[in-house]
């Protein structure tokens, strides 16, 4: 895959061509995902929005997806790499049903496998641009994890990619508590959607929750959040600025 | 069995439609000292015969780890049997370290199968003169299995391969409803009375046999010669006597028709085997 020149020093030398076999930078890209351990499971929330750089290009993208029985993985980063990412996953999964023998892959497993994968992906230099956040609930047991796209890996009570861990993470360590009830996660979870929607710039009002117990995985049909922009700053944004004639009264 | 034209290759079927090769790794399996495995719902127990080549000598292992949750006890050729171990035990570090998970041991007996019966299909390759007694957990409890060279595997709530096995097999014939509820102490009570059946006659110590038991909350685990010799202490009466001494607790008739076989004194009949049958 790598075609390298030997030049009369002995260093090797990558080609243009050599560079276009690997992720250098990511073109189609989600933003936070957001995630909480609560009463009976998991909760993850993300929009669906798919960025080209500096616009919003996709408004419809599905950035977290039901993983076999019993997990749910959400992602940020490189579209692109999420599709794959889910190929190899669909290929495990299916593998996995065809033994048909009672066993099946948790959500540990499934965590584990991603952070091989994106380990071994950024040690060959060719990064699968995504941060993953993986949640299931399997025999009574709640999981949730995350994976970067160097192969950072752990689990913890509530996770948040991107944005989301200098936004949503404070909220949620404040704020979270063991034995939340379905409808106070939700809430929590549209707390820290909403400051997202209001300070990344590349969030979009148009968000999924989805849930995860030991019934199985659901995802939410998409709906919006509740914005104010009433706020008197905003209809004068230049009162009492440098260099303005205006002043407030 | 005899010698006939159509058992020199592994590839070539006989008229009948055998692969005599295959049947005859299976006799290798047979030659082997016993190798005896049971199981209840919750745990393993596997347990072999140590026999020496001489007095000299120390015993061949025929009980492996493969994992905290597998092991296995074999029979016949232990050369391909540490092959065969090493290749459970990569399988099963390699499951772990990609998913964080222990491999069940139904998928393992499956890549054990499919590798045996890669061995009955080429002609450059030989079947493995092994057989396997592997006992481990998956999501549904504990379970026993056999590999045998033919590349077939079979689930049993127990069994026993090797030489005189079929004296073990009749004893856990009659026990083996049981089993299932067993607690941990008497299923390895039971796989040391199945050891015994074995011997035929011959003393049973704590030194003639290997037992391992793994569990749902028990790692595989070897139990001590002290462990063994406390079980053998509450079904043998008093060890030096010269005859009748195979009085188990449970009254079996059976062991007293074993019992004319000679005892060869208490002590120093160590390494007195009883007689061959056949």
């Amino acid at each position: 895959m790598t075609f390298t020149i030997q030049i009369e020093n002995g260093t090797e030398v990558r080609n243009a061509e050599a560079d276009s076999q690997r992720t250098l930078y990511p073109y189609v890209t989600g933003t936070s995902v957001v995630a909480i351990k609560y009463k009976d499971g998991i909760l993850m929330a993300s929009d669906m929005g798919g960025s080209y750089g500096s616009t919003l290009r996709y408004k419809n993208v599905e950035r977290m997806k039901a993983i076999g029985k019993h997990s749910l993985l959400g992602a940020s980063g490189e579209i692109s790499d999420f599709q794959e990412i889910l190929r190899y996953l669909d290929e495990l999964t299916l593998n996995d049903n065809m033994w048909d023998d009672g066993n099946s892959l948790g959500p540990k497993e499934v965590h584990n496998y991603l952070t091989r994968v994106m380990y071994n992906r950024r040690n060959k230099f060719n990064p699968l641009w995504n941060t993953l956040v993986l949640g299931g609930v399997k025999n009574g047991e709640k999981y949730l994890g995350m994976v970067s796209m160097i192969g950072v890996s752990f689990e913890d009570n509530h996770v948040a990619t991107g944005f989301g861990n200098h936004l949503a993470r404070p909220i949620l360590r404040d704020e979270w508590r063991e034995d939340l009830s379905f409808e106070e996660g939700v809430k929590l979870l549209e707390k820290c959607m909403r400051v997202l929607l209001y300070r990344d710039r590349s969030a979009i009002n148009k968000l999924q929750i989805a849930k995860m117990t030991e019934e199985g995985v659901t995802v939410s049909e998409p709906y919006s959040l509740k914005t104010f922009w009433e706020f008197k700053a905003f209809t004068n944004p230049t009162v009492g600025a440098e260099g303005s004639w205006l002043y407030d009264n | 069995m005899f010698r006939n034209q159509y058992d020199t290759d592994v590839t070539t079927w006989s008229p009948t439609g055998r692969l005599f090769q295959v049947e005859y790794a299976m006799e290798a399996v047979k030659q082997g000292s016993a190798a005896i495995g049971l199981r209840s719902r919750s745990h393993v127990v596997l347990a072999c015969v140590n026999k020496a080549q001489s007095e000299l000598s120390s015993h061949q292992r025929k009980i492996f780890k493969v994992d905290d949750h597998i092991g296995v006890a074999i029979a016949g050729l232990t050369a391909d049997g540490r092959v065969l171990s090493r290749y459970m035990r990569s399988e099963s570090i390699n499951h772990s370290f990609t998913y964080e998970s222990p491999l069940p041991v139904g998928r393992l007996v499956v890549h054990l199968a499919d590798k045996a019966q890669v061995c009955t299909q080429r002609s450059w390759k030989r079947p493995y003169g092994v057989g396997l007694l592997v006992g481990g957990l998956d999501e549904s409890g504990a379970h026993l299995y056999y590999n045998c060279p033919s590349g077939n595997y079979f689930e049993y709530q127990a069994f026993a391969i090797g030489s005189r096995s079929q004296a073990a097999k009749t004893y856990l014939e009659r026990r083996f409803e049981s089993f299932g509820d067993s607690s941990r102490e008497d299923l390895i009570k039971d796989a040391i009375l199945a050891v015994r059946e074995t011997l035929q006659g011959e003393t049973l110590k704590s030194s003639l046999c290997t037992v391992a038991i793994l569990g749902v909350d028990e790692p595989f685990h070897f139990l001590d010669q002290e462990a063994i010799q406390k079980v053998i202490d509450t079904f043998e009466k008093v060890p030096e006597e010269e005859e009748g001494e195979d009085e188990a607790g449970e009254g079996e008739a059976e062991a007293a028709a074993a019992a004319p076989a000679e005892q060869g004194g208490a002590g120093a009949g160590d390494q007195d085997v009883a007689p061959m049958e056949m």
